[in-house]
């Protein structure tokens, strides 16, 4: 088992982070360049291995595994495999990052002025440490889905922090300083509380492993079971975020540069909630189910309290990563409801949400770059102005609201049939999100594209080609995955199969008898 | 006549000592008393180069006589001292940190002279010592006092004889309330820092010899073997054991600062010459707890449950104390104190486990710590203003613009501090919870707990160092010397390097992870 292939994907960016980051400050325009050429190098290198993966019947489920021992005092292994669920989430964090260094490439530029909104007296900043920041963050975000030892898992988890804080902290809005704190140590705190349950892990299963394949069904039901699976749990929710661990998020999300709050909503927190499917279920079965409920009622009071927080929002970043909650709502509904479209639902959920958030911020950071102001009522009537930037976001904020014809709509739609085999009252309520999100959206597009047409906003200019190719090829894979998922959903399916049969579930017969219309 | 002097000789024997397994402990010695003879006869011009050369080679070839013996396990001298795996780590730790200290002890670049003043005993801001500031004079004696407190350190960890711990406790608290007491800038603060610690320290150990008193009334003797032997089978009352440990530990609480015995860190810390700071806060902090290793692991080994709750409270109050009057030090020299007493408390995790396991962990610990703590101390010493070394935090708020590179390794060692993965203070943790885990996984949890409140100050330097606008006249980066900058980039390499590949070390510590008793 020492197939390279996953080794070497992680390790580009790494590499190109380092490349970056030895450049000097003045080199600012051949840090973009390598950038972007790095990344796009990655999305191939994905892609080349995404169609390797087999999908058949008899597939293994952890593919192009590789094992090299690394702390052999700890039985610590460089582990790392992809099953369906990682390699998605993967190639929808790859495919985000070009997006976002297209998107980010004069956000700090000191000649054609910073489109970032900065602390009143901040000093320039240093372009080239951006780059690498968000090379490095990509390394880190691969390497969190491939892990398959619990110890690497944890360590790429919580080193994942150092960058995104950074690129908080360094290039962020004006309370940049509170919100990467805030960020910090909200992640730390359940960083922490994770890695008492890593320990206690590793003690009560006597296993002399972290693969996450030798551990799983080796922890015994009980008590110890349950307060293992709460480590875990409070770690992913605070990063997913679920309500109510969530506070950190709009302040992160408000105040990262568009480019990197892309990144932290659109892929970190996916960590959370891939965290619950690959290692809260497996490993902590009885638990699972045991808390299931709980879990479901705090998704559901998610999706409508911050569905309800998001309309009430001026702050444009701050409203989008309201959504973004609402959202984590809807994908852990999925996931606890243990049915295979709930599950199949939630993660092409994920999918869709980072593609979709990921091209919201870029587009709102857009429309911020060019009125320098976060607050929606400084806008108005801009879509006659920019036609092209209101064309983009209209399709952006369609897909977050789960239209039709956009793969969202086929997740969501999952999510919730899944749900609704098995707890009808909670699907119920989580549908009406779906009309709150209706709000939200076209209340939001209203108010910044249309109307009367203000002075400062006539001089807006409209997206070059440079900002239309970040966002265009984010918006066509939204709509191709919801045109025809199929190819997805088959990677997909088998992952999901395979974790519900770890937490001994399957899916629901349907009582003919109260099924609507008794189709089966 | 002739008859008792024949029954003295019959029952006093000479004790066979194996000088090879004491050869590091000879050799500082040695070269100490060469450093005093230098002192009385080399020309003053040449006592610096003299002093130094001395030191380092006393100290290297101490080392390297640690490597050789490597695998040793016996008991010399009547049993009193007890050459082992884990004692000899402890020695071979303090002898690297030791050498580094040095090296930031001879920095003369950045200051005038040194960080050690030129002549401790002239009266504050008298003329002279206006006139003595300005050249380049540095009392050299600080070199053998190091030395003495070495090799001080080096027979602590390995005393099994309590009579002899408490010797070679003083052989290296004495030179180190003096070396306090030697700073060249902010020189009042200095002298009350070490009269502070000599007047606390000597209360310590007098609450350490009264241990030992009730102890030997306990069991008839101070070896640790012979008391644990005692507690095992003696139908005796236990108070006096109990007693006799309790005073026992806070003399040894006390030399590795943890709380309730933490209060004079701070002060100390901030007082003394940074070099010397750096010293105590590894050196002395790594024999410290080589002593209470070997004190809880070879003398009360039968008696755990007894000591083992003591242990808890005092790791927590520790970690309590440290992680939370941290958060409200203006001072980075405090600041450091205090992630020190935190330090302290997760260390004393370790300890708890009362396994091979624990044994390692604990030694991994205090070394990955030793080079974190030393290498930070030394960064201090660069940043500076007019009036010396500028430790408020908020002289270093945008110090990221003015040295990218100073900030960014301060960086690195305050993760490591604050145990973010991919660095030794990360490894360290884990092992010593792992170790726990399995005895005492609430006191874990709360260690990870107040790992994260700690974790929230050393974020606030990063902070203040990165995202923070720099003041309008604030201080400057000095372009370090030769031997700090040797000894902060070893410092700074073994912790990013250990939190990668820690494997040989952690080898190296499970194989030493025997104490003979």
């Amino acid at each position: 088992m020492h197939n390279p292939a996953l080794v070497i994907l992680v390790l580009i960016p790494l590499i190109g982070s380092v490349a970056v980051f030895s450049l000097r400050q003045e080199q600012a325009k051949l840090a973009k360049q390598l950038s972007l050429a790095v990344s796009l190098i990655v999305v191939v290198y994905t892609a080349v291995v995404g169609f390797a993966f087999h999908t058949d019947a008899h597939a293994e489920r952890f593919q192009f595994r590789g094992s090299w021992s690394w702390i052999k005092a700890f039985n610590v292994h460089i582990a790392v495999g992809v099953d369906g669920i990682a390699l998605v989430l993967v190639a929808m964090s790859v495919v985000l990052v070009p997006a976002v260094v297209l998107a980010s490439w004069n956000s700090f530029d000191s000649r054609s002025g910073a489109e970032e909104i900065v602390a009143p007296g901040a000093k320039q900043r240093s372009v080239k440490n951006y780059f690498a920041l968000l090379l490095l963050l990509e390394f880190f975000m691969i390497g969190v889905f491939t892990a398959t030892d619990v110890f690497l898992f944890y360590v790429f988890f919580e080193a994942m922090l150092v960058p995104m804080y950074f690129i908080i902290g360094s290039f962020g809005g004006p309370r940049r300083q509170y919100a990467a704190m805030k960020f910090f140590l909200y992640s730390l705190v359940g960083g922490l509380l994770m890695l008492a349950s890593v320990i206690g892990l590793y003690v009560t299963t006597g296993s002399r492993s972290f693969a996450i394949t030798d551990l799983i069904g080796k922890v015994p039901d009980g008590a110890t079971q349950k307060w293992l699976f709460l480590g875990f749990f409070i770690a992913f929710a605070i990063k997913a975020p679920l309500v109510p661990f969530h506070t950190w998020l709009p302040d992160a999300g408000a105040e990262a540069p568009a480019g990197g709050a892309a990144l932290l909503v659109g892929v970190l927190d996916k960590v959370g909630t891939f965290g619950f499917l690959r290692y809260c279920l497996p490993l902590f079965p009885g638990a699972s189910r045991y808390f299931a409920p709980t879990i479901l009622i705090l998704s559901v009071i998610g999706i409508l309290y911050a569905a309800f927080l998001a309309i009430g929002q001026r702050d444009m970043k701050r409203l989008v990563a309201y959504t973004s909650v609402a959202h984590f709502g809807f994908i852990g509904l999925g996931i606890f409801a243990f049915t295979t479209q709930g599950g199949t639902g939630a993660v092409l959920y994920m999918v869709n949400h980072g593609l979709s958030t990921g091209a919201l911020f870029i587009v709102v950071g857009l429309l911020i770059a060019r009125g320098k102001s976060r607050n929606v009522d400084d806008y108005g009537g801009a879509a006659k102005v920019t036609p092209i930037l209101a064309g983009l976001f209209l399709l952006t904020g369609l897909s977050a609201l789960a239209l039709p014809g956009m793969s969202t709509f086929v997740s969501e739609f999952l999510v919730l049939v899944g749900t609704f085999t098995r707890h009808k009252g909670l699907a119920v309520l989580a549908t009406t999100g779906i009309v709150l999100a209706a709000i939200y959206v076209l209340y939001l597009y209203q108010r910044t594209f249309q109307g009367r047409v203000s002075e400062k906003v006539a001089k807006f200019r409209d997206l070059n080609v440079r900002e239309t190719f970040a966002v265009a090829p984010l918006i066509a894979l939204i709509i191709v995955l919801g045109v025809y998922p199929k190819p997805i959903l088959d990677v997909i399916n088998p992952a999901v199969r395979a974790t519900l049969h770890d937490v001994h579930q399957s899916d629901p017969t349907p009582d003919l008898g109260t099924a609507v219309g008794g189709v089966r | 006549m002739s008859r008792l002097l024949m029954a003295e000789t019959a029952t006093i024997h000479a004790p066979s000592v194996s000088y090879h397994a004491l050869a590091p402990i000879l050799i500082v010695l040695g070269a100490a008393m060469l450093g005093v003879l230098a002192e009385a006869l080399v020309p003053r011009a040449e006592r610096y180069t003299v002093q130094l050369g001395i030191t380092v080679v006393g100290l290297a070839a101490a080392l390297v006589t640690v490597a050789l013996l490597h695998g040793t396990s016996e008991t010399t001298v009547a049993g009193a001292l007890a050459v082992d795996g884990a004692g000899l780590f402890i020695q071979g730790s303090v002898l690297v940190l030791a050498i580094m200290s040095v090296l930031l002890i001879a920095e003369r670049s950045v200051d005038v002279g040194s960080a050690i003043v030129a002549s401790a005993a002239v009266v504050v801001g008298s003329p002279t010592d206006r006139r003595l500031a300005r050249t380049g004079l540095i009392q050299t004696e600080v070199f053998p006092l190091l030395l003495f407190a070495v090799s001080g350190m080096l027979i602590f960890p390995i005393s099994n004889n309590l009579l002899l711990m408490f010797v070679a406790l003083e052989v290296l608290s004495l030179p180190l309330y003096l070396m306090a007491g030697l700073s060249r800038r902010r020189r009042l603060l200095s002298q009350e820092a070490a009269l502070k610690y000599f007047l606390l320290g000597a209360f310590a150990s007098a609450f350490f010899l009264y241990g030992l008193a009730l102890l030997y009334g306990y069991a008839n003797s101070v070896d640790l073997p012979a008391i644990l032997k005692a507690s095992q089978a003696s139908p005796k009352s236990d108070v006096l054991l109990f007693v006799g440990l309790a005073l026992l530990l806070v003399g040894l609480l006390f030399k590795a600062g943890i709380a309730p015995f933490h209060s004079w860190t701070p002060d100390v810390y901030q007082g003394a010459p940074t070099p010397v700071t750096a010293f105590m806060s590894s050196c002395t902090k790594i024999a410290a707890f080589g002593a209470i290793l070997r004190v809880l692991y070879v003398g009360f080994n039968a008696t755990a449950w007894n000591w083992r709750p003591i242990v808890w409270a005092v790791a927590i109050a520790s970690m309590a104390v440290g992680g939370i009057f941290g958060l409200t030090q203006t001072d980075l020299k405090r600041v450091l104190a205090y992630s020190s007493i935190a330090h302290a408390g997760f260390i004393l995790v370790g300890l708890v486990a009362l396994t091979k396991d624990g044994i390692s962990s604990v030694l991994f610990y205090v070394l990955t710590y030793g080079f974190s703590t030393m290498a930070a101390f030394g960064v201090l010493m660069l940043v500076r203003d007019a009036d010396g070394e500028a430790t408020h935090l908020a002289q270093w708020s945008g110090l990221a613009r003015k040295s990218p590179f100073v900030a960014s390794v301060m960086t690195v060692l305050l993760m490591s501090m604050a145990g973010i993965p991919l660095t030794s203070g990360f490894i360290a943790k884990f092992s010593v919870f792992r170790a726990a885990f399995h005895v005492a996984a609430p006191l874990v949890v709360i260690a990870l707990v107040f790992s994260a409140v700690a974790a929230f100050y050393y974020l606030r330097i990063v902070v203040l160092m990165f995202f923070a606008e720099p003041p309008e006249n604030g201080p400057t980066i000095a372009i370090p010397g030769w031997s700090t900058a040797v000894a902060l980039t070893f410092g700074v390499v073994v912790t990013i390097v250990l939190g990668l590949f820690p494997q040989p070390i952690l080898d190296l510590a499970a194989k030493a992870a025997t104490l003979v008793g």
